[in-house]
């Protein structure tokens, strides 16, 4: 008896410490790693001024959760998968980091996940653009956040169409993040009654497109799709404009555009090129209100990927305060659980495949004459509902979704 | 109409004429260190940097001075060559006569920090420059659309490349140059400033990188990190030309412009590659080069 009752008291005692170690927070810490390009091509999307958005946060949330302190580590992940693996090993092996932010290069936050899913620690990417981060690589530990290539191709490729865009030609960056955008464009132009009819695949990244424009003007098309991102769209941007395309009759779609990259065509070489985008700064009163204070810290408007990081970093703070907790799956499940309204998205969810869905845009950029400021550069010419714009669950291949 | 290997002759004509307009780029560049490294041994891995630099100044004294297109062409390469004098009196001097591999890692060095530096301060978007009012627009040739500015290009690349191997190959300056790299201790006895001489000879050659950044400012972005790939393909050039080969330097350019043009036509996934492909090649059967003195 008294055997039996030691057993149980143990028993209940060690269920007890278990119950308790999951509802705290690990060394009194919330520990965030803030890992992005600092110094590459894809610096100013994210970089040091998306640091600058997470710092935002945490000091607006008060510095502190639940009595525990708030620490931030940031790291260059050199958009190399295999630097940021080790970095990211160092952080949750041996530094305690709870959730690790940012996150762009997609070859990157797919590494990345890998080693969160082996050490059940959090991820939440913000700045990453391929739709398969969700698809086939989702883990239960990490979110996608602002976008992915899914509606991007959604909402530009089928507008371009609508507006009678019906033949394609593709540029497409030769990596992963091309190939996905070029697959989710050839869906979209297709299912809309539109046609590919050619495609050069260049190496990334290319300074000197003249000779990709000139066989895409060759060809004929109604459209010149560009699925690339960052330098290499600006340069196929500014040679495009160089060489007469629009005089031509020929239309550009630029799949994948930051705020950052118009800003740097400027209205005068952007003007009435058409977008998706996952937030703008000027849309109304609370991104305005924001927006203002970013600019403050950083000197620049901020894009959508430095939203999602403010928005994300809050999100994931209000859910361990709310848990008392800092357990990857505690927390995951108390920010699926718990709908997001602020600046960055209204009613945005967090499904089981870890995407976050929330209204995108359709923006065109806007031309010299209604541009007010160097940061007034888009009109937001429809709202694509959050149903409308990702992959539904219903056609995933992630591990977590029964089909 | 007329096809060759299932490209149009019209596509084909349009692809020759901009590899011809990209191979002046490259010969520009490569011409710029052909002249470093024939003259001064010295492998300018700072070389893209100093390319970077002339385009960024063109932008920056547009924006803050005003200064129009034609005044930088001028003027940017001036500012940079001076820059290079510096670097090569403060730096390069100090380690004179050292195995290669010294001057290849200090000017790798002072690469990174220029690029490093001016990363923080202006990003790596890229900086806006209007093309000037002249050379806006272009010429339909029939088989292309020629924008007025890369006609331009073809030119000022020509012009500058020429007048550079003129300088050295046939005049009396370079002869002293040649001379005075040759057996330093010797003209320096005929009362010939040697040291001067190579502190010349390096900003000049970083000079003809800045005047390409300029060329380069209205057509591609420009931005703190524009050298870095494009360094690399010209020294493929440059070895293919032969180390040292002003001639060689300025032929191979616009070759390997042609047939990287070539390759976006049929194979684009290894347009960035050929080049490499080629240097491979010669490096296995003419080791010193395309034009380069049997060693």
């Amino acid at each position: 008896m008294t055997m039996m009752k030691k057993l149980l008291t143990s028993a209940v005692a060690s269920a007890m410490m278990a119950g308790g170690a999951q509802a705290a927070i690990s060394n009194d810490t919330v520990k965030i790693g803030y890992l992005a390009d600092m110094s590459g091509t894809y610096r100013d999307l994210a970089g040091p001024n998306g640091l600058k958005a997470l710092e935002m946060a945490i000091a607006d949330f008060g510095g502190q959760v639940n009595g525990a302190k708030i620490e931030v580590v940031s790291a260059d992940d050199r958009n190399s998968p295999d630097t940021s693996s080790s970095t990211v090993r160092r952080w949750v092996e041996n530094e305690d980091v709870d959730l690790v932010a940012g996150m762009v290069a997609s070859s990157v936050s797919i590494a990345v996940s890998k080693i969160l899913e082996e050490n059940d620690r959090l991820g939440i990417i913000s700045g990453s653009a391929a739709s398969s981060i969700t698809n086939e690589h989702c883990t239960p530990n990490h979110i996608h956040y602002v976008y992915d290539t899914y509606p991007l191709a959604n909402g530009t490729a089928s507008a371009v169409v609508k507006e009678g865009g019906k033949t394609w030609y593709m540029l497409t960056a030769d990596y992963a993040f091309g190939h996905a955008l070029e697959g989710d464009v050839t869906r979209v132009v297709e299912a809309n009654g539109g046609e590919i009819v050619g495609a050069v695949r260049h190496p990334f990244p290319t300074q000197d497109f003249s000779s990709f424009i000139l066989q895409a003007q060759a060809s004929g098309a109604d459209v010149i799709g560009l699925a690339n991102a960052g330098a290499d769209t600006t340069n196929a941007i500014t040679t495009a404009s160089e060489f007469g395309v629009t005089q031509s009759g020929q239309t550009l779609a630029a799949l994948l555009l930051f705020l950052t990259d118009v800003h740097a065509l400027g209205a005068q070489t952007a003007q009435g090129i058409q977008l998706t985008t996952g937030w703008y700064w000027d849309m109304n009163d609370d991104t305005r209100e924001w927006s203002d204070r970013f600019m403050e810290e950083t000197g620049v408007r901020p894009t959508m990927v430095h939203a999602g990081i403010y928005s994300s970093t809050m999100q994931y703070l209000k859910a361990v305060e709310a848990t008392g907790s800092d357990d990857a799956q505690t927390v995951r499940k108390q920010m699926m659980d718990t709908p997001i309204n602020d600046m960055f998205a209204k009613n945005g969810k967090i499904r089981v495949d870890g995407r976050m869905v929330h209204d995108m845009y359709l923006a065109e950029v806007k031309t010299p004459a209604e541009s007010k400021n160097e940061w007034d550069l888009y009109k937001i010419l429809r709202t694509i509902p959050a149903e409308e714009s990702y992959r539904p669950l219903s056609e995933s291949k992630c591990k977590l979704v029964n089909n | 109409m007329s096809m060759i290997f299932g490209v149009p002759l019209a596509v084909l004509s349009g692809q020759l004429l901009i590899g011809i307009i990209n191979g002046a780029f490259y010969a520009l560049l490569s011409l710029g260190l052909a002249v470093i490294f024939g003259l001064l041994k010295i492998i300018n891995f700072a070389h893209g940097a100093m390319y970077m630099l002339g385009a960024m100044t063109t932008v920056l004294m547009f924006d803050y001075l005003g200064v129009n297109y034609w005044v930088a062409l001028l003027l940017a390469p001036l500012l940079v060559g001076a820059f290079g004098v510096a670097i090569e009196y403060f730096l390069l001097r100090r380690i004179a006569g050292q195995d290669h591999i010294y001057s290849l890692l200090l000017t790798f060095g002072v690469a990174l920090i220029i690029s490093g530096v001016l990363v923080n301060w202006f990003g790596v978007s890229g900086l806006r420059y209007t093309m000037p009012d002249v050379f806006k627009g272009g010429v339909n040739l029939g088989f292309m659309f020629m924008p007025y500015y890369r006609a331009w290009v073809i030119v000022a690349a020509l012009v500058v490349c020429f007048g550079t191997w003129f300088v050295i190959e046939k005049t009396k300056l370079g002869a002293y140059l040649r001379a005075g790299t040759e057996d330093s201790q010797l003209m320096q006895g005929f009362g010939i400033n040697v040291p001067l001489l190579i502190s010349l000879t390096y900003g000049f050659g970083v000079a003809l990188a800045a005047f390409a950044g300029v060329l380069a400012a209205p057509i591609y972005s420009v931005t703190p990190v524009m050298g870095s790939a494009t360094l690399i393909t010209v020294f493929a050039v440059v070895v293919i030309g032969g180390m040292g080969s002003i001639g060689g330097a300025i032929i191979t350019g616009i070759l390997m412009g042609v047939i990287e043009g070539l390759t976006k036509t049929f194979y684009p996934p290894a347009s960035s590659a050929v080049i490499f492909l080629v240097m491979v090649l010669v490096l296995m059967f003419r080791p010193s080069g395309l034009f380069g003195k049997e060693a």
